[in-house]
C-alpha cells in the first residue's frame, strides 16, 4: 500500500496505524536477517506510536499527511534516545540528546520512525560495503549491492519493509541505491531541506531527501521535511512551496535537455532506457532536445577534493574526549589517534587524508581552491542549460547495480559510480531517480530527471510522466 | 605533485590525528597518489578569471536574536562520555601547550 | 649598538551578550561545570552554528570607536587543530575577510594603528589534575564546556608600540573605549581579556622587523608591562651578544618574573584554513551601520579632556574617574544634582572608591546615590559641616540608606561655628593642658606650632570633631596669645 493510501486509511479509521505497523514490522522479520537492512529497530516506541496515532484518530484529531506511516531513517539523522552509529564503530551505542528537524517534522506529520538503516560509514561509499556493521544486500538480489551511501534506506523502500525513508545525499548517495533497488529517490535543491541533525559528511553538499516506491510518495515526503529552520544557516529562506498539488499537470510543453557529457562511458542498457524515459516525456508532450553542461566533466574530480576536504574537518570531533569510542593513550595526542585508528574504517581514513591533505599548507590553491573554482563553473555551465531548458534527463548510473567486492578492490573505481550525479550536489540543484525498466541483468534502471534550484515542482512532475510511462511498458 | 611519500603519510596522519600502522601509511601513499592524481586534473584548468564559490545559495546575514534558548542535560550528555570526573570531561594529560 | 623595541598587542576580547556567539546558551561566568552547553557549543555530530546578531552589532560599535573600515562582505573561515577544549577540534574564527579592517587608537598623543578586528568563539576550559596543578606534570586533565563558544573579539594591532609603558598604555586605553561603548566588561583577572604580545627588537633607525617572539599569560596591566620590559631587555642582551634570538611561543612567569619558551610540539601549525560552510557571509547593510554610528559614545579621550576642563580637575584623577565602570557616570550625575566638579571628584576617588574597593560592590549598588552625594558636599561647602564631619556622615551613607540631612539631624552633627561655645571649649582645654601652655610659651617657633597643633586636636575632641577650624583657629590664637 503506498503511504498516500496508509495516511488516508489511518486518518479516516478505516485502518489502524498499529495494523499498519505490524504488518510492516512482520515483513522486516521475515527478511531483514538475511537484507541486514537496519542497525537499529525501534519495535516498541513504533508500536507505542503507533497506538498514540490510533487514539488521537478515536479523538476525531488529524494525526497529518503522513499518519501511521512508517518512516526508516538513514543511521546518519540523530535521533534522541535512540542509537545513531552513521555505521561507524567510532559512535558505536551513541545516543544523542537531540532530534534532527526532519524527524521531528516527520513525527509532527504524523509519521512513525521504524528503524535506523545501514549506511556507508559516514555516508561515504557507494555500495554500503563501507559499514562498520557489515554490508546491506540490494532486495532485488542479494548477491548484488544496493547502492550507497543510503544503501538501507532504498532497500527498505524495496524490500517492503516501510513505505517511506530518508537518506542523505552528498555525491549521489540518494540517487544511486534509488536506481540500483528500483524505488525513487530525491536530493532536494540545497537549503531546501534542513540539515540540522543530519552528521555532516560534506557541510556545502549534504542534503536530506525521501525514498519511496511512487514519485508522488516521495513528493509527499518531501513536502513534509522541507522549510526554513531556523536552527540551520544554510536553509533556504522561503516558505516550502509544495510539489504534491501540481504533481500530474503533466510536461506539454515542457523543454526537456538531455546531457550529453553524462552519456559518455555508461552501459549500452542504461541509455537505452535513458532515451526511452526520454521519448515517453517527448509522447506526452514535451520538447527534448540535446544540452550541454561541459563542466560536468570535471565535476567528479572537483567533488573529491571538496567532499573530502569538508569531511576531515567534519570528522574531527570523533577524538574519544566527549562521546563514541575511545582507546586510551599515553596523552590526549595518543588516545585521539589510537581512538580513530581503531573507530574509523579504511575508506573513511582514505578520505580525510585526502580533504587533509588539499586543505594542508602549500596545497590549498591547488586543490581545494581550484575545486571551487570548478564549482562555479558547474553552477555557470548548468545556468546556461537551463536557459534552453527546463529539466535535464540523464542516467543515474553508469551500471545497474554490481556485485559485492566487485569494486572495493580500487577505490577510484567506485568513485567513478557517482559521474552523473556529483555534479547537481555541487551547483546545489535538485536532481531525482526515478526507475524506468531494467537492465540486461534484470537489474532495475534509474534515470535521473535535473531542475534549476527550487524547480523541484517542474522536476516532480516530469518524473511523473516517466513513472506511468515505465508502469505501462 | 602526485608522488606521494611515506614521509607526506605520517606528516598529514599527524595533522588529522590518525594513528597509522606501517601497512597503512605504505597502503595510503599509493591510495592517496592515485586519487590526487585524478583530482589533479582540476589543477591543470586555467581558472584564474574563475571566482571560487563557497556556498551554492546566495543568502547573507543569517542571524537570531540574542536570547537564552535552554541548555541540553547535563546528565543526560555526560551518560554517554567516555570518562568524567566533578561533571567535567576527563581526558589523558596534554603534552603540548596550545599555541 | 642601540636597540628599539617593536611590540605588536594581540587582545581576546569576551563580548558581554546574554548568550554565546552561535548558540542560545547563557555566556555567564563562574557558572557550574557544563551546565551551559547545548548541541551546537558541545560540537555533538549533526549540530550548526546560527550567528547572534548582538556579536555583529558589537563589533560594528567596535569599528566605529576604532575607525575601522568595515568591508562590504566577511565571513567566518574554520581554524583546524586539535585540543580538547576545542567541542569540533576546529574553532570557527575568520581569516583573511574579517569584520573591521585598518583602524587606529591614539594612546598619549600617539597613534597607534589596528590591522584589524575578526569574531571567533572560545574554547572551553582545561583544568589540570594533580602536578600542581601545572600542564607539563599533570596526571590528567578535565574539561569544562560552559566557555566554548562564548563570542570573542580578537584585536590585533600594528607592531607600533616601542615600548613597555607605550603597550600598557594602548591596553589601558582599549579597556576604555570597549567599557565606554559596553560591548564587554574587559575584566582581565577574569579573564574577559587577554592580552598577548609580540616583541621583537631591530637596531634603532633601520625599518625592518626583528625576529618576533610571543609572550603569553600576562594577566594584568602591571604583568603585561613586566613581561614586555623583561623580554625586551632579554632580547637586547642577547642582541648585543650577537646571539641568534629564537622565533617562539614564550609564557610569562609572574612569580619568577621571567618568561620561559613553551613546550610546544615540534613544527609550526598547519591550521588548514578554508571558509565555513555551514555559515553565509556578513554583509553589514546600511541600517546596521547606521545603528552601531547611533550607538557610538563620547569615547574617553574626548570625556577625559571635557572633565579636566570643566570641573578643573588633574588628569590622573580623571583617569580614576574613567577607569572604573559607572564612576564617571556618577560624578556627572552628582555635579548635575549640584555639586562641584572638583569636589565630588575629590571625594569619590577617594573615600567612595576606597568603600567600594573594600566591599567589591559595584557603584550601581551603592546605597548613596550621586543627589545623595550632591546633598552631603552641599552642606560641606556651606559650612554645616566639616571635612571630620562630612565623612563620618558620609560612612554612614555609604553603608546605610540614609539622606546625609537625615544623618546630620539624627546625630546631631553640625558644625559648632559659634564663638561662645568655641570660646568655652578652648578655655577648658587651655586650663587642663597647662604643662603644654607653659611649653608653648617658652618655646622657640618649631616647639610653638607642634604645641598649639597638639592643643588644637584637643579642642576639636572635646568639640566631637564638630569645631569650625576657621574660627576654632583664631579664637585659639588669640587666647594662647592673650596667655
Amino acid at each position: 500500500m503506498s503511504a498516500e493510501a496508509i495516511a488516508a486509511a489511518v486518518r479516516t479509521g478505516e485502518r489502524t496505524a498499529r495494523d499498519v505497523i505490524d504488518e510492516h514490522l512482520a515483513a522486516i522479520a521475515a527478511r531483514d536477517a538475511e537484507l541486514h537492512v537496519f542497525n537499529h529497530l525501534a519495535a516498541d516506541q513504533a508500536r507505542a506510536e503507533a497506538d498514540a496515532i490510533d487514539a488521537a484518530v478515536a479523538r476525531g484529531e488529524d494525526p497529518g499527511p503522513l499518519a501511521g506511516v512508517p518512516v526508516a531513517l538513514k543511521d546518519n539523522l540523530c535521533t534522541r534516545g535512540v542509537p545513531t552509529t552513521c555505521s561507524s564503530r567510532i559512535l558505536d551505542r551513541w545516543r544523542p540528546p537531540y532530534t534532527a528537524t526532519v524527524v521531528e517534522a516527520v513525527g509532527a506529520a504524523g509519521g512513525i520512525p521504524i528503524g535506523k538503516t545501514n549506511l556507508d560509514e559516514f555516508a561515504m561509499g557507494s555500495s554500503t560495503e563501507n559499514s562498520a556493521f557489515g554490508p546491506t544486500r540490494n532486495p532485488r538480489d542479494p548477491a548484488r549491492v544496493p547502492g550507497g551511501s543510503s544503501g538501507g534506506s532504498a532497500a527498505a523502500v524495496a524490500a517492503g519493509f516501510a513505505p517511506l525513508a530518508l537518506g542523505s545525499d552528498t555525491g549521489g548517495s540518494i540517487r544511486q541505491p534509488a536506481a540500483f533497488c528500483g524505488v525513487v529517490g530525491v536530493k532536494p535543491t540545497y537549503g531546501a531541506v534542513s540539515r540540522y541533525g543530519l552528521i555532516a559528511f560534506a557541510s556545502s553538499l549534504d542534503q536530506v531527501g525521501p525514498f519511496a516506491a511512487t514519485v508522488a510518495d516521495a513528493a509527499l515526503l518531501l513536502d513534509v521535511i522541507a522549510g526554513p529552520d531556523p536552527a540551520d544557516s544554510t536553509s533556504v529562506r522561503e516558505a516550502w512551496t509544495p510539489v504534491l498539488p501540481t504533481l500530474g499537470e503533466g510536461v506539454s510543453g515542457l523543454r526537456v535537455g538531455i546531457v550529453k557529457e553524462l552519456l559518455d562511458d555508461i552501459d549500452a542498457d542504461v541509455l537505452a532506457r535513458v532515451h526511452g524515459a526520454a521519448d515517453a516525456l517527448a509522447a506526452a508532450g514535451a520538447y527534448v532536445g540535446e544540452a550541454s553542461v561541459p563542466a560536468v566533466r570535471h565535476g567528479l574530480a572537483a567533488y573529491y577534493l571538496i567532499a573530502p576536504a569538508e569531511a576531515s574537518s567534519n570528522l574531527a570531533r570523533y577524538d574519544g574526549v566527549r562521546y563514541g569510542l575511545r582507546v586510551d593513550g599515553r596523552d590526549v595526542a595518543d588516545m585521539n589517534a589510537r581512538t580513530r585508528d581503531a573507530g574509523f574504517g579504511a575508506e573513511v581514513k582514505r578520505r580525510i587524508m585526502v580533504g587533509t591533505y588539499a586543505l594542508s599548507a602549500g596545497y590549498y590553491d591547488a586543490y581545494y581552491g581550484q575545486a571551487q573554482r570548478v564549482r562555479t563553473l558547474v553552477i555557470r555551465d548548468f545556468d546556461a542549460a537551463y536557459q534552453d531548458f527546463d529539466v535535464l534527463l540523464s542516467p543515474t548510473t553508469p551500471s545497474t547495480a554490481f556485485a559485492f567486492g566487485e569494486k572495493t578492490g580500487d577505490p577510484l573505481s567506485m568513485y567513478l559510480s557517482d559521474v552523473c550525479t556529483t555534479p547537481t550536489n555541487l551547483a546545489g540543484h535538485p536532481a531525482m531517480s526515478v526507475p524506468f525498466g531494467t537492465g540486461a541483468n534484470g537489474m532495475p534502471v534509474g534515470v535521473q530527471v535535473l531542475a534549476p534550484a527550487l524547480g523541484e515542482s517542474t522536476m516532480f512532475r516530469a518524473a511523473a510522466v516517466i513513472e506511468q510511462a515505465a508502469s505501462s511498458s | 605533485m602526485s608522488e606521494i611519500t611515506r614521509a607526506d603519510v605520517e606528516h598529514v596522519a599527524h595533522l588529522a590525528r590518525m594513528g597509522l600502522t606501517t601497512e597503512e601509511v605504505t597502503a595510503l601513499a599509493g591510495e592517496l597518489g592515485s586519487i590526487l592524481e585524478y583530482a589533479a586534473q582540476v589543477s591543470a584548468l586555467d581558472l584564474a578569471d574563475v571566482p571560487p564559490t563557497a556556498h551554492p545559495l546566495p543568502l547573507v546575514n543569517v542571524l537570531r536574536p540574542d536570547e537564552v534558548r535552554p541548555s541540553v542535560d547535563r546528565d543526560e550528555v555526560l551518560a554517554q562520555a567516555p570518562a568524567t570526573e566533578d561533571g567535567r570531561f576527563r581526558v589523558p594529560r596534554i603534552m603540548a601547550e596550545e599555541s | 649598538m642601540s636597540w628599539e623595541a617593536v611590540i605588536g598587542l594581540e587582545v581576546h576580547v569576551e563580548l558581554a551578550t546574554m548568550t554565546k556567539l552561535f548558540c542560545g546558551c547563557r555566556n555567564e561566568f563562574g557558572a557550574e561545570p557544563n551546565t551551559n552547553i547545548c548541541p551546537v557549543c558541545l560540537g555533538l555530530p549533526g549540530s550548526l552554528p546560527v550567528l547572534n546578531e548582538r556579536v555583529v552589532e558589537f563589533a560594528l560599535r567596535l569599528g566605529e570607536a576604532l575607525d575601522f573600515t568595515v568591508p562590504t562582505q566577511s565571513i567566518f573561515h574554520r581554524k583546524n587543530y586539535f585540543y580538547p577544549d576545542m567541542p569540533k577540534d576546529y574553532q570557527v574564527s575568520q581569516y583573511d575577510e574579517p569584520i573591521c579592517v585598518d583602524g587606529r587608537l591614539a594612546v598619549d598623543g600617539v597613534e597607534i594603528g589596528i590591522e584589524r578586528a575578526h569574531m571567533e568563539e572560545d574554547t572551553g576550559k582545561t583544568t589540570h589534575v594533580g602536578g600542581g596543578g601545572r600542564i607539563h606534570d599533570a596526571v590528567h586533565s578535565l574539561v569544562d564546556y560552559n566557555r566554548a563558544g562564548v563570542p570573542l573579539l580578537e584585536i590585533v594591532s600594528h607592531p607600533d608600540m616601542r615600548s613597555a609603558g607605550q603597550a600598557r598604555g594602548y591596553v589601558s586605553e582599549l579597556r576604555a573605549v570597549l567599557q565606554a561603548i559596553g560591548v564587554s566588561d574587559v575584566k582581565m583577572e577574569e579573564g574577559s581579556m587577554r592580552v598577548d604580545a609580540n616583541v621583537s627588537v631591530r637596531q634603532a633607525g633601520t625599518s625592518e622587523l626583528g625576529t618576533k617572539v610571543e609572550v603569553k599569560n600576562m594577566n594584568s596591566l602591571r604583568s603585561l608591562g613586566r613581561a614586555i620590559e623583561f623580554e625586551i631587555d632579554r632580547q637586547t642582551e642577547l642582541a648585543d651578544a650577537e646571539t641568534r634570538i629564537v622565533q617562539e611561543t614564550r609564557h610569562w612567569d609572574e612569580a619568577d618574573g621571567v618568561t620561559h619558551a613553551m613546550r610546544t610540539k615540534e613544527g609550526s601549525q598547519d591550521y588548514r584554513y578554508f571558509p565555513e560552510p555551514d555559515l553565509v557571509p556578513v554583509a553589514p547593510d546600511d541600517e546596521m551601520r547606521a545603528r552601531a554610528r547611533a550607538s557610538a559614545t563620547e569615547l574617553p579621550t574626548a570625556r577625559r579632556a571635557r572633565l579636566v576642563e570643566q570641573w578643573g580637575i588633574n588628569e590622573p584623577d580623571a583617569e580614576v574617574l574613567l577607569g572604573v565602570s559607572g564612576l564617571a557616570d556618577y560624578a556627572e550625575a552628582a555635579v548635575a544634582a549640584g555639586a562641584a566638579g572638583a569636589d565630588a571628584t575629590k571625594w569619590i576617588v577617594g573615600d567612595v572608591l576606597g568603600f567600594l574597593n573594600e566591599t567589591g560592590a559595584p557603584i550601581t549598588e551603592l546605597p548613596l546615590r550621586p543627589d545623595g552625594l550632591a546633598e552631603l558636599l552641599v552642606l560641606l561647602a556651606d559650612g554645616s559641616l566639616n571635612r571630620n564631619l562630612a565623612r563620618e556622615v558620609l560612612a554612614v551613607c555609604l553603608a546605610e540608606p540614609k539622606r546625609p540631612r537625615a544623618v546630620v539631624d539624627e546625630r546631631g552633627l553640625a558644625q559648632v561655628s559659634d564663638e561662645g561655645e568655641l570660646g568655652a571649649l578652648i578655655d577648658a582645654v587651655l586650663v587642663g593642658n597647662a604643662d603644654a601652655v607653659a611649653d608653648w610659651r617658652s618655646g622657640d617657633d618649631k616647639a610653638k606650632k607642634k604645641k598649639r597643633g597638639f592643643l588644637f586636636g584637643e579642642v576639636m575632641k572635646s568639640a566631637k570633631g564638630a569645631g569650625d577650624p576657621k574660627v576654632l583657629g583664631p579664637l585659639l590664637d588669640e587666647r594662647l596669645g592673650a596667655e
